[in-house]
């Protein structure tokens, strides 16, 4: 739903855009310079000069009001894709119970975060690998490093940067779900991926 | 503690009891109090705490007797509510007579020498320990009943009860009650480290003192003694990494160890002499093993290479030659030995590849002889203990889930963390006599690390 609103807000703002682009109105033509010019041309010409200068700066009052419309539009667009890229970014992955493997219903959320980094060549990521409680608390910081790592390995092998990409394991120290049962423990198992450096803005992929 | 009377009846009216190597986790409702019926009448000596003169030294009597029946290495006799046993006692040493007691006094009066031994013998203690105060001095006879004779007397001047350091005297003095009459090394003297809610804790091992060590906002983990028993070392998460620490418990200050700004280190473990720190650290290679040398700040080396496994958890040996460790070389994490230099890596806690679960947090023993782990056994942990000369393991407890267990100086308890009574709490089994007893009775304490025995000036200037 948000995405389709989000749509149409883009194709108005394209419309306008593609109107803006028309430049400037085209304007009257200048009256060639007359050889023989007498009392009644001239006042004829005088007229038109004061038309065409009322013209001119009608016209670029609208170009300026056309101008500053654009930017807002184009800022509030490019404010709501950052939003929405965060959103991707921050989007988790989640384990098996004591593995570390990726999931293929994970691989195109992982997917999605390889076309973020290639749109943002300056965003940077943490990804912070998590347990659920039921192994032992300090294994489980090692359980958590492979689970960031396998995130974190299948970025680069897509392309991006290594030095872009931090990693740390929080074990089981920091669980989401506070229950105590497979639906609590389902969710703790995860990565999450926190922007740690070039996320003012960002672009769509 | 025994009851005099009770007790008898109930070794007699209960059937067979358990040779004590074999007591198990047994007592799972035994809040501490001890039910008597896997103890054979006999084995361990009985021994008696004499009501303290003046009655200042009352708290000093309480504190030595519980750390004595906190040993598991005595049966700790109470006396009968009657004047007529303390008469003996009465007319021990130069206090003048009491008189709030006439009458019942004159039965013990003849021997002024000492206490009435042939009473104490029919009670069945082997042992009378005796307290008084000889000026701003307390002093500690300990009687050999048997004998017949003093044994050993012992003097400590005892900060003001409440006061820093009274109650780690006292814990000295039962410690040195116990290498007097055993010649047994005790570990009332001694503290144990754990983690609750994100914070390093230190409280005494009978449960009072409970004091804060780690005061940072950042979540910590891990506690560790260095053998000094004055410092601790733990982990603590940092944006993006795990910095490990060592920190002087009585000044407070600490000092960052091995530190990379990147890395996740975690699990340290002091050597024997502690000049070295032993680690595991975290990197996108995996989890290996490191030690680096805190005294001097350098020389950091790298034990394992695991690539595909992760290797984590050192403990050393009480020699520093070997470092027992976590590896997942097999697939699931299991027990493994190395040389203190890296080198003869080999499994040390044997199991059977494809059945036996997965078993973590090793530490060894201060004898050397045992290694305590945590292994799962159907889904849930159970604390385990390897028998270093003769490989084989024994599984220690069954009830509810139970880890991370943590020796004592005495290399005969272990506390541990336990859900057994509903939630997750500290606990202290004896592995001789299955004994089980809280240690903290808060919710959610855990990672326990029992110190080595306190110096003496720990103990008096904490």
């Amino acid at each position: 739903m948000k995405r389709l609103s989000l749509l149409a807000l883009a194709i108005v703002a394209g419309a306008v855009t593609a109107a803006a682009c028309g430049g400037p109105k085209p304007q009257p033509q200048a009256p060639t310079p007359q050889a023989n010019p007498d009392s009644a041309a001239a006042a004829e010409r005088a007229r038109q000069d004061s038309i065409d200068a009322a013209n001119r700066a009608a016209s670029e009052a609208e170009a300026e009001r056309v101008r500053r419309q654009r930017e807002a539009d184009s800022l509030a667009a490019l404010g709501r894709s950052t939003e929405e890229v965060r959103g991707m970014v921050a989007a988790m992955i989640h384990f098996d119970y004591d593995k570390s493997v990726l999931r293929g219903d994970d691989i195109g959320t992982l997917d999605q975060k390889v076309a973020v980094l290639q749109a943002n060549p300056d965003l940077r990521l943490r990804i912070s690998g998590h347990c659920d409680e039921r192994g032992s608390d300090e294994y489980n910081l090692a359980l958590g490093n492979r689970r960031a790592t396998a995130a974190k390995q299948y970025l680069v092998s897509h392309g991006i940067d290594a030095g872009r990409i931090e990693t740390i394991s929080y074990g089981e120290e920091r669980p989401l779900a506070q229950g105590h049962d497979e639906g609590a423990w389902a969710q703790n198992r995860r990565d999450e991926f926190e922007i740690i450096g070039g996320g003012d803005v960002l672009r769509r992929p | 503690m025994r009851r005099l009377l009770l007790g008898l009846g109930l070794f007699f009216s209960v059937g067979p009891t358990v040779r004590p190597s074999d007591a198990q986790d047994t007592s799972a409702i035994d809040r501490g109090v001890r039910i008597g019926i896997v103890y054979r009448p006999g084995v361990r000596p009985g021994l008696v705490v004499l009501p303290g003169r003046p009655a200042a030294l009352d708290s000093v009597r309480a504190i030595l007797t519980r750390d004595l029946d906190y040993t598991d290495r005595f049966e700790v006799i109470t006396l009968p509510a009657g004047d007529s046993l303390r008469v003996g006692a009465v007319a021990l040493g130069t206090a003048p007579p009491a008189r709030g007691a006439p009458g019942r006094q004159r039965s013990g009066g003849a021997q002024a020498a000492g206490p009435n031994y042939p009473l104490y013998l029919a009670l069945g203690a082997d042992f009378v320990v005796d307290l008084r105060a000889a000026g701003d001095t307390t002093v500690v006879d300990v009687h050999d009943v048997a004998a017949g004779a003093l044994r050993r007397t012992f003097r400590a001047r005892l900060p003001a009860p409440g006061g820093a350091g009274f109650r780690m005297t006292v814990h000295r003095l039962a410690d040195q009650v116990l290498l007097a009459t055993l010649g047994a090394p005790g570990m009332a003297a001694t503290r144990v480290g754990f983690v609750k809610d994100g914070k390093v804790y230190v409280i005494d091992q009978d449960g009072a003192d409970l004091r804060l060590v780690s005061s940072t906002d950042r979540q910590a983990m891990s506690p560790a003694w260095a053998p000094d028993a004055r410092r601790l070392a733990y982990m603590e998460f940092w944006q993006g990494h795990g910095q490990l620490f060592v920190q002087d418990i009585g000044s407070g200050e600490r000092t960052a160890a091995a530190t990379t700004g990147r890395a996740l280190d975690f699990t340290p473990a002091f050597s024997p002499d502690g000049k070295t720190l032993a680690f595991s650290r975290a990197t996108e290679e995996g989890t290996d093993v490191y030690t680096v040398n805190i005294k001097d700040n350098c020389c950091l080396q790298r034990l394992t290479v695991g690539r595909f496994s992760d290797n984590l958890s050192p403990t050393f040996s009480p020699d520093g030659q070997r470092i027992a460790f976590v590896s997942t070389r097999s697939g699931l994490p299991q027990i493994y030995v190395m040389a203190a230099d890296g080198t003869d890596q080999q499994l040390f806690a044997p199991f059977d590849y494809g059945v036996t679960g997965a078993s973590n947090a090793p530490e060894w023993s201060p004898d050397g002889q045992s290694v305590a782990f945590h292994r799962d056994v159907a889904g849930t942990l159970q604390v385990f203990v390897l028998d270093v000369r003769t490989r084989t393991v024994r599984q220690l407890t069954s009830v509810g889930r139970n880890e991370d267990p943590t020796w004592a100086p005495d290399s005969r308890h272990l506390a541990f963390v336990s859900d057994r009574s509903g939630y997750r709490q500290l606990w202290i089994i004896d592995l001789d006599t299955g004994r089980i007893r809280p240690l903290l009775q808060q919710s959610g304490s855990r990672l326990p690390a029992w110190s080595p025995r306190l110096p003496e000036t720990a103990a008096t200037n904490p």
